[in-house]
């Protein structure tokens, strides 16, 4: 068995009947990074030695006969976004270029604590704003399908580390579609939580009403594992549910009997690429013959999403990047300043990209004064009306069913001087974010360029459960999940 | 004193500390006085991802102040960000709440010139205080402490609602009583548990329309309050008078120089783009919690003085005395607790108790004399144990020397008062003194004065005059002995 393409599942049992040692995997997993170089360009900081000691560890710990945790063996990346104690976290960022967190999130910890063993972190768009990676300040990160194109965004390292055999499983963030859309680039399976079912505690806020954290696998079982452990309230996060978590794990096999999947014909209009379209379509005719019901459904207010999504997004954004001022931590500029104002706006304008600027200033106008109301205030109430479509919506259906995104991976550089072309791509995963409800990507098929394409499922608040089943059982009825990069059958 | 003609408008903001012993939004202690940078966490110094959660000690403490002064207390209450760029505010914005206060209305009583007034408030609300940036120009530097970022506040917004800066010391002075008696804050304006801003404009008198308005900050001692306001008010005034124009500007109050100096502009004004705190949810006051807060409220300062006024016949210089802290009037109550009648409670404690402590710069709980003890020596009066005069004597050795008022008369002996002693003394006194005796028998009254000295001379002093009067009456009437 080779580690680095390996389920969860098997490298447990490869472990606990002694065919494999933690050692094995993390040792596996250096080699596929080192191996690649710099040319995908998926991590931005490793963390080798500390892997490795922890990988002796969990081996000594397990000869011993101790008691192990979940995740123990294997190997994680998690997304630079997510604050990782003595081990730099940048957002992708110069601003946090020489950042090391005297924290955890909670989300690390929890990984910590279950043994995983963590190889680095993981390259994305700077603050999580883009959708192509290209924004991350430390270089692109590729699509290991074709290393000519984006491999999506933000969370563009989790998706291509994870498709490329880097790791078995990893983190990123979701905000308007940050973990489906690189899921769907990079051919892997992606879950956005309910919004406030993940800590966001130690997590770097883009948009904190929408920000979530998820897991990334090459199967919906490896995803659901990783769920398992970083799911559930945390007192540290004022907006984290307290809803009792429970296992998803046990519940994955229920089956689709009698599932009505909703079909969104605002999901189905212009602009979704033909070959797109075909594979989705497919998909669900599939789950169709294998019992499940297929019911049109409408959600009218889709076409405001975008809209809404971009003046509440940048305005908690520019409030959130105010504290990169260049006083306590982060980039401070190197030149002579006359004042305090000075050295502020220096050092910002030193240490953040054009995108971040972008946003901010952005966001920084609908919050003015005057510009309130007619912004901010409105978008609030669209986005109360694009909650209640899809809750009017579950009133006919289960679970809705639409592409993750409208194309497949594009080539690099693309839409660099088009931000407005790349912001309109995420229509379809935005809605989701904006009501808070789950939702995930999974692969249903390559484009006749052999790249991925990726089938989105979104549900009511809290049904994670629902969605794991629904896409385990595709994924027991397909090999779309099975396809590897070039270069990836080793 | 306002110039003929001319009428003021005053509103104030008070911000106060509230006694907690962590900040508004993390564990990190608040406390006073540590060196720089000590009380901080990832949450004080806004390091990335970090969020907050709030302190419940807080929002009760604020509830309290809003139910004390009869405020609207809002079981739902939200927070905002107000954003500015600030070296000591660690997030680029300062959680408050905007839209939503936690209190609304509600009014300061105090006493201008013998008459009651109530000021109107706006609101309370919640809000984390900066840091702290002190400027060395010498070294040409700034630095930075977080210590005080964080800590809880509540802002009291009064309405414009004082004409004078005897009326804005007033309401400073009644609204610290209440955030001390309340428990809600030290209210220690040395420390800036309790700090003054004022709005203030003038206007000629009858006009309806309120006069530009400047706002001055940082004055932070009720000495300064009424110095900084009336010299707004005579600068607005002058400058007016002199076919001026008076600017809306944030000023400076400088206590050193005693003048306030302007600070910035209504142009140069932050727009602070509130918006609601994304990550902070609505406060939520059950209904048995909010019940809890109100129903825990202790004797307001003003109820507590008409009560003393009323129900223990004080004067009301007397009441008020006793009632200007919590501590001085729960000893006062102490005292009268031990079955001391309340105006001899109040004699002591205003002649000779917070004398003496006032004299050694002491607070009443820091009396070396309890109420108990102070209560035992005026019950040793009562009882005639002890002379006025001694009483004050022992008092004295109470205060310096921490013995009680029975371990003093105990020592130093107490007034001869057992009529059996005292008997046997005269008995004494008449047996040596036959030819006299026999004398004072016949009728010569004015011998009572000699065996009255003679007793006197044997006791060294000490026997209760009333008590040998008597003994000499009975042992010298008719007879002999």
């Amino acid at each position: 068995m080779n580690p680095s393409w390996a389920t969860i599942a098997d490298l447990q049992e490869a472990f606990r009947t002694g065919k494999l040692k933690a050692i094995d995997t993390v040792q596996a997993a250096f080699d596929a990074v080192e191996s690649d170089g710099q040319d995908l360009n998926a991590w931005t900081a490793l963390n080798r030695d500390a892997a490795f000691e922890k990988a002796d560890a969990i081996d000594r710990r397990r000869q011993a006969g101790d008691a192990l945790g979940p995740l123990a063996g294997i190997p994680v990346g998690i997304k630079d976004m997510i604050c990782t104690r003595g081990l730099k976290t940048t957002a992708a960022s110069r601003m946090l270029e020489n950042f090391i967190p005297p924290y955890d999130a909670t989300v690390t910890s929890k990984l910590r604590e279950s043994d995983a063993l963590l190889i680095g972190k993981l390259n994305q768009d700077e603050f999580a704003f883009g959708s192509s990676n290209e924004s991350s300040a430390f270089g692109p990160c590729k699509n290991p399908f074709d290393r000519t194109r984006v491999p999506g965004g933000s969370s563009g390292g989790s998706a291509a580390a994870v498709a490329a055999g880097h790791c078995t499983v990893s983190l990123g963030t979701d905000t308007g579609g940050s973990i489906r859309q690189p899921a769907s680039f990079c051919g892997v399976f992606g879950l956005k939580p309910t919004y406030g079912r993940v800590s966001r505690y130690g997590v770097v806020a883009f948009a904190s009403s929408l920000d979530q954290v998820g897991p990334l696998g090459r199967t919906v079982e490896d995803a659901a594992r990783v769920f398992d452990v970083i799911g559930g309230h945390d007192p540290k996060d004022s907006t984290s549910l307290k809803t009792p978590f429970t296992s998803v794990l046990s519940t994955l096999n229920r089956g689709i009997t009698g599932l009505r999947i909703g079909v969104p014909k605002e999901y189905f209009s212009e602009g979704l690429d033909p070959s797109v379209e075909t594979s989705v379509k497919a998909a669900l005719s599939l789950m169709e013959r294998s019992g499940a019901t297929l019911v049109p459904i409408s959600l009218p207010h889709t076409r405001y999403a975008v809209a809404t999504y971009y003046v509440l997004a940048t305005a908690e954004a520019s409030s959130n990047l105010g504290r990169y001022d260049g006083v306590r931590y982060g980039h401070r500029t190197p030149r002579h300043v006359d004042s305090l104002e000075d050295l502020i706006a220096q050092s910002r304008s030193e240490g953040l990209g054009d995108e971040a600027k972008r946003r901010i200033i952005l966001g920084t106008y609908v919050l003015s004064s005057g510009y309130y109301d007619a912004y901010y205030l409105k978008a609030q109430k669209v986005r109360t009306l694009i909650k209640q479509d899809f809750e009017k919506a579950y009133a006919q259906c289960d679970i809705i069913a639409a592409a993750t995104s409208p194309v497949s991976a594009f080539p690099l550089g693309d839409h660099l001087d088009d931000p407005l072309k790349m912001y309109l791509m995420d229509i379809l995963t935005i809605p989701a974010s904006l009501a808070g409800l789950p939702c995930a990507s999974q692969a249903c098929g390559l484009d006749p360029s052999g790249l991925p394409i990726g089938l989105q499922w979104i549900a009511p608040p809290l049904q994670e459960e629902r969605i794991l089943q629904t896409a385990h059982f595709f994924e027991s009825q397909t090999d779309h999940h099975r396809h590897r990069p070039p270069g990836g059958e080793r | 004193m306002i110039p003929e003609g001319w009428e003021a408008v005053i509103g104030l903001e008070i911000h106060v500390q509230l006694a907690t012993s962590s900040k508004l939004f993390t564990s990190a202690a608040h406390r006073y006085g540590d060196s720089p940078n000590e009380n901080v966490d990832p949450v004080v110094l806004g390091m990335p991802g970090v969020l907050p959660v709030l302190n419940k000690r807080a929002v009760e403490l604020a509830m309290r102040v809003g139910f004390a002064l009869d405020c609207e207390v809002h079981q739902t209450s939200r927070f905002d960000r107000k954003h500015y760029f600030y070296a000591d505010l660690p997030k680029g914005y300062q959680i408050t709440q905007q839209l939503a206060p936690i209190c609304t209305g509600g009014a300061v009583v105090a006493t201008v010139d013998g008459v009651e007034r109530a000021f109107k408030l706006n609101r309370i609300h919640l809000e984390e205080d900066a840091g702290k940036t002190i400027h060395d120009g010498r070294r040409g530097i700034s630095l930075v402490d977080y210590n005080r970022a964080g800590v809880p506040l509540i802002e009291v917004v009064s309405e414009p609602d004082m004409r004078t800066s005897e009326e804005a010391v007033a309401f400073m002075k009644a609204l610290h009583q209440v955030v001390v008696a309340t428990g809600s804050s030290h209210g220690d304006m040395e420390k800036g548990n309790f700090r003054c801003d004022a709005n203030v404009s003038v206007r000629p008198v009858g006009q309806t329309e309120l006069g530009t308005r400047t706002e001055m900050k940082n004055i932070n001692s009720f000495r300064f309050v009424g110095r900084a306001i009336s010299s707004e008010i005579h600068r607005q005034i002058d400058l007016i008078e002199d076919g001026g124009k008076v600017v809306q500007e944030t000023r400076l109050w400088d206590d050193e120089a005693g003048m306030s100096r302007a600070m910035r502009s209504k142009e140069e004004a932050h727009d602070y783009r509130y918006f609601p705190d994304p990550d902070l949810m609505a406060v939520e006051v059950d209904d048995a919690t909010y019940e809890r807060i109100r129903s825990s409220l202790p004797e307001l300062p003003r109820a507590r003085q008409k009560r003393f006024e009323e129900e223990l016949s004080l004067s009301s210089y007397d009441a008020a005395l006793l009632t200007q802290s919590r501590a001085r009037a729960d000893y006062f109550e102490g005292v009268i607790a031990a079955g001391i009648e309340a105006k001899v409670a109040a004699n002591w404690m205003a002649g000779e108790l917070l004398g003496r402590l006032n004299k050694e710069d002491k607070d009443i709980d820091e009396s070396p004399v309890s109420a108990s003890a102070l209560a035992e020596l005026l019950r040793l009066l009562h009882e005639g144990k002890l002379s006025g005069k001694m009483g004050k004597k022992a008092f004295s050795a109470m205060m310096d020397e921490g013995v009680s008022a029975s371990a003093w008369l105990k020592s130093n002996g107490g007034q001869i008062t057992d009529p059996a002693i005292i008997a046997e003394i005269v008995e004494r006194v008449v047996a040596t003194h036959p030819g006299q005796a026999v004398e004072f028998r016949a009728g010569k009254e004015q011998l009572m004065g000699f065996f009255v000295g003679q007793v006197m001379k044997e006791t060294r002093g000490k026997a209760n005059p009333q008590a040998v009067n008597a003994a000499l009456r009975a042992a010298l009437k008719g007879g002999t002995s």
